[in-house]
């Protein structure tokens, strides 16, 4: 129903307004705030109207607005109700299953003049055919201040340790670098060292190219090899167990390059012979 | 008459009532007039700032835990933030050249140690933040394994995973060279060496690699570009998906 179309209380429009103008409401506010007193009061006098308000909304979404519009209280039958459901229904196909949810009652929107019939279905789709998205809630807790003064505290706490330690240990800085000088021992990067191990073990096409390839895809594989939907670590007992394994397979022998191996690249016992490690 | 001047806490609000303030912090801001500790200003100082809004407004409550992340994640991106503030002061002392006769690079080296203010601690800060990220990085792997958070519909952030830890590999190995000094050419002549057995394209990929046969002044250039430009740039690139899609895949896995 247009709102032009309203039936109000002149009067009350009126002083309302002027009530709200002198106490310097913006003039559309004033004027919403004096429209909608209006109604309410024309609503209060007449209530026999206010009945026969929804049956007859229902017929201006359904048909001919323009008649509805002009006769919304003349006669308003009982019977008006019915009637439009069931146009409303028919505007809906055929095979549409019978629905459940009550039918739209009031404040349908009136159609344009020469508007597409069309248009009209949209609001007629049955309730099976909208996806509804419903999300657990869950026991959830603002991230502000909760997570993120965890997070600050975790940075100045590492950020503290790391000033402290940068400031009392200095970085290594050797003599220059002279090609024609090998260090001995000469090792990689402590995580390439786990790597250089295998180098003592296998030939160097499978220490270092076949396995690091290895690793390197089976890490990228590992969440479409392991298809086991839990993420209880009681079911996991297979996964966890090769994870761990082959971590703290990597994790002995970069533990062993770096501390275990001395001039040569030969075994040492560092308590003994000393360390041969830099970062 | 004696006017009263302001008093400092009526200057404040004075100030955060100005349009200027009022245009840098956005509703919600705790910097704000009017701040009050409701949820819904709870959610607009999150999603008002930029660098919080890659979190969610909420998450699920097991996830303040820190027995359940540790925060190894977090810690590896502010290392990375660290690394990037410290190298690039680094960046203003140190030329990447090596020819031979005068190695302009390690000079440049014993100058920050010597010369620059703060030098010396500013490189002990890069280089021990590298290390810790390239151990922080894989804890958090480790975690993430351990936790199943690699599980659908998280697999393909399991794998830009893998692939930004490649990448923290690969900065902190061509970080590495940067010194030119024994350490530095040697652990990467040992590192490198393996490239060498590489099938079919072992020659090819040395000489893009170290721009030569061996660890020279074409590798110092070469793996100086990488480490300061290309590679952080590949990095961001592959940290920005992994932030997205923690949100997009649901926020924090679990609870266990």
């Amino acid at each position: 129903m247009a709102r032009e179309d309203t039936p109000l209380d002149q009067e009350v429009f009126d002083r309302v307004l002027k009530e709200q103008t002198d106490a310097g409401t913006d003039k559309r506010v004033a004027e919403g705030r004096a429209r909608s007193a209006a109604v309410r009061a024309y609503k209060a006098a007449h209530p026999e109207e206010s009945e026969a308000a929804a049956p007859a909304a229902a017929a201006a979404g359904d048909g001919d607005g323009q008649a509805a519009a002009q006769a919304p209280a003349a006669a308003a039958p009982a019977a008006a109700a019915p009637a439009g459901a069931a146009a409303a229904v028919v505007a809906a196909p055929a095979s549409a299953p019978t629905r459940t949810a009550p039918l739209p009652t009031g404040n349908i929107p009136t159609p344009k003049k020469g508007a597409p019939d069309k248009h009209r279905l949209l609001a007629l789709v049955p309730p099976e055919g909208i996806q509804r998205v419903e999300r657990e809630q869950g026991d959830r807790v603002n991230v502000w201040p909760h997570l993120l003064i965890e997070e600050f505290v975790a940075m100045f706490v590492l950020s503290a340790g790391l000033v402290i330690f940068a400031t009392f240990v200095n970085a290594p800085l050797r003599e220059l670098a002279n090609p024609n000088l090998t260090p001995n021992p000469s090792k990689a990067p402590w995580y390439f060292l786990g790597l250089q191990e295998l180098l003592r073990y296998f030939h160097p096409v499978v220490a270092g190219i076949s396995i690091p390839t290895f690793i390197l895809i089976g890490l990228a594989a590992v969440p479409f090899v392991d298809r086991n939907p839990s993420t209880r670590p009681g079911d996991r007992k297979i996964a966890i167990t090769m994870f761990t394994l082959l971590f703290m397979f990597g994790a002995t022998l970069t533990i062993i390059g770096s501390f275990f191996r001395g001039p040569g690249y030969n075994w040492i016992w560092p308590w003994a012979q000393g360390v041969f490690f830099e970062l | 008459m004696r006017v009263k001047p302001p008093s400092p806490s009526e200057v404040g609000d004075r100030l955060r009532e100005t349009e200027v303030w009022k245009s840098i912090f956005r509703p919600g801001s705790i910097f704000r007039k009017g701040y009050k500790d409701t949820s819904r200003d709870r959610a607009l100082a999150t999603m008002n700032n930029v660098l919080y809004h890659l979190h969610p407004v909420k998450l699920k409550r097991h996830g303040l835990k820190l027995t359940y992340t540790f925060c190894l994640g977090g810690l590896s991106f502010f290392l990375f933030i660290l690394l990037t503030v410290t190298g690039i002061f680094l960046m203003f002392f140190y030329r990447p050249m090596a020819d031979i006769g005068g190695a302009q690079a390690y000079a440049d080296m014993q100058s920050i140690r010597t010369g620059v203010f703060f030098g010396d601690f500013v490189r002990n800060l890069h280089r021990w933040g590298a290390h810790l990220m390239v151990f922080s990085v894989t804890l958090h792997m480790a975690r993430v394994f351990y936790t199943g958070a690699y599980k659908p519909p998280r697999e393909y952030n399991w794998v830009v995973g893998v692939i930004l830890l490649f990448l923290t590999l690969g900065l902190s190995f061509t970080g590495y060279l940067l010194p030119w000094d024994q350490l530095a050419i040697w652990a990467v002549t040992v590192g490198t060496s393996l490239a060498g057995y590489s099938p079919f394209v072992a020659k090819q990929f040395n000489i893009i690699l170290l721009g030569g046969v061996v660890v020279g002044p074409e590798t110092l250039l070469r793996w100086y570009v990488l480490h300061v430009l290309a590679l952080p740039f590949v990095l961001v690139l592959f940290l920005s998906v992994h932030f997205w899609r923690i949100r997009k895949d649901g926020g924090i896995s679990g609870p266990l």
